[in-house]
């Protein structure tokens, strides 16, 4: 059972900035403006954070950077009979999808892929559209970030699989796998883009609009 | 207009609204940006409690059992939850298996006993335990960081990486944690910023 708007009085769009209060992101009361702790939670309250888009663009840069030996270098090495072979995450994709596992061939090359390239680009893409007025509908920039932050921590699948295949594929002559250093730089940019996602101030995307619609209705 | 307990913030966008009582079975959405604000179930806090301890109780069969058994003609090797996260435990690659133990054990462990910390005492009428806030608020904190769900499909795609080098067989631990995958998720369902801060609240003026 839904109901929007049911069973609330609706102040229109009446901002806590608009009126001279700060909303609790944690526990969602209110307090007169200026006020630094919240009496209920005791979470740090801000109006808007003014670092945040520093702070986006900081932690992006590094997973950026960190994303980068994720893909040159190998991922899991493993050792059958004697031979070594590496492969890289793109790698360990092609090597699925000859056995004919398409399926999951596709969930990796999607979790490992397709989620961090997109990701940074739509949190650049986020970060500077709300820098100045746009005329893009609010709704659709929360779509996107909601999406990108529930999307990022999947990514970690790949850095999974590897220590459950290493810590299982242990047969000394036979086979072993071990991890390679790309392990390690790929779940580093998955922590440094989430921590990029969440360093964004969702309530900056309605901030700009509310001038436009002001000028607009003039 | 001035700050008072029934004055709510949407925490994405920062829309005001007035809230009354929640009716029963309603999920109140901000007018602005639809995030679900608030859930009108009574028996919501019972509900996240019972849920959260039993996801617990599963977590401690998890650690330890075997998780998954790999079989290759006279070879056997069997794996727990706790070995998985050790795979990395030599040399360079040490920090990484923190972070997975983190992640996978640690992290949702957290969560689960800070919630039924903060909350369990409200569940039979008592006064919160000292406490309860910071444990609320950590329990929010953790929540984006706890992956046991992306795990599980780790594991499914091991299991196809592996199908061709021997036979694989799931051990209690795998049935375990799916089950808690299932029950956190259900668990989260229950839970809304408004309604549980509001619940406590009421508790410790008590």
């Amino acid at each position: 059972m839904d109901g929007s708007g049911h069973g609330i009085e609706t102040l229109a769009a009446l901002t806590a900035r608009d009126a001279g209060m700060v909303g609790c992101r944690q526990c969602t009361r209110v307090w007169p403006i200026g006020t630094e702790v919240c009496g209920l939670c005791g979470s740090s309250l801000e109006s808007r954070d003014r670092t945040s888009l520093q702070r986006v663009f900081a932690w992006w840069l590094v997973g950026l950077l960190f994303y980068i030996p994720a893909n040159l270098y190998p991922m899991l090495i493993t050792r059958t009979m004697g031979r070594e072979s590496d492969a890289t995450i793109v790698g360990g994709v092609i090597e699925l999808a000859q056995y004919g596992a398409w399926g999951v061939a596709f969930i990796v090359f999607f979790a490992s892929v397709v989620i961090p390239v997109g990701k940074f680009i739509a949190i650049a893409y986020l970060a500077m559209v709300v820098r100045r007025p746009h005329g893009h509908k609010p709704r659709n920039l929360l779509h996107l970030f909601e999406l990108v932050e529930w999307i990022g921590r999947w990514s970690m699948i790949d850095v999974f699989v590897v220590a459950i295949l290493v810590a299982l594929v242990q047969f000394n002559l036979i086979a072993t796998i071990n991890p390679g250093i790309a392990a390690v730089s790929f779940a580093l940019s998955v922590v440094f883009t989430m921590l990029s996602a969440m360093s964004f101030d969702s309530r900056r995307i309605w901030d700009e609009i509310e001038i436009i619609s002001e000028e607009s209705s003039k | 207009m001035t700050p008072s307990d029934n004055i709510l913030c949407c925490p994405v966008c920062d829309a005001l609204h007035e809230v009354g009582e929640v009716p029963d079975g309603i999920r109140l959405r901000c007018i602005r940006c639809h995030t679900v604000l608030a859930v009108g179930q009574p028996e919501a806090i019972i509900r996240i409690v019972v849920l959260a301890t039993t996801a617990l109780i599963l977590m401690s069969i998890v650690v330890f059992y075997p998780f998954l058994e790999l079989r290759n003609g006279v070879f056997t090797s069997r794996a727990s939850v706790f070995q998985t996260v050790m795979s990395f435990s030599e040399g360079v690659m040490a920090p990484l298996s923190i972070a997975v133990a983190f992640f996978v054990i640690i992290l949702p462990v957290a969560r689960l006993s800070a919630i039924v910390w903060a909350l369990g005492p409200l569940s039979f009428d008592r006064p919160p335990l000292p406490g309860a806030k910071t444990m609320l608020r950590l329990a929010e904190t953790v929540k984006p960081w706890a992956m046991a769900e992306i795990f599980m499909v780790g594991v499914a795609v091991a299991l196809v990486k592996l199908a061709d080098l021997a036979t694989l067989s799931m051990g209690p631990a795998f049935w375990s944690f799916a089950a808690i995958v299932f029950i956190t998720a259900l668990q989260d369902t229950q839970m809304s910023k408004y309604s549980v801060w509001t619940a406590l609240d009421m508790a410790s003026k008590r």
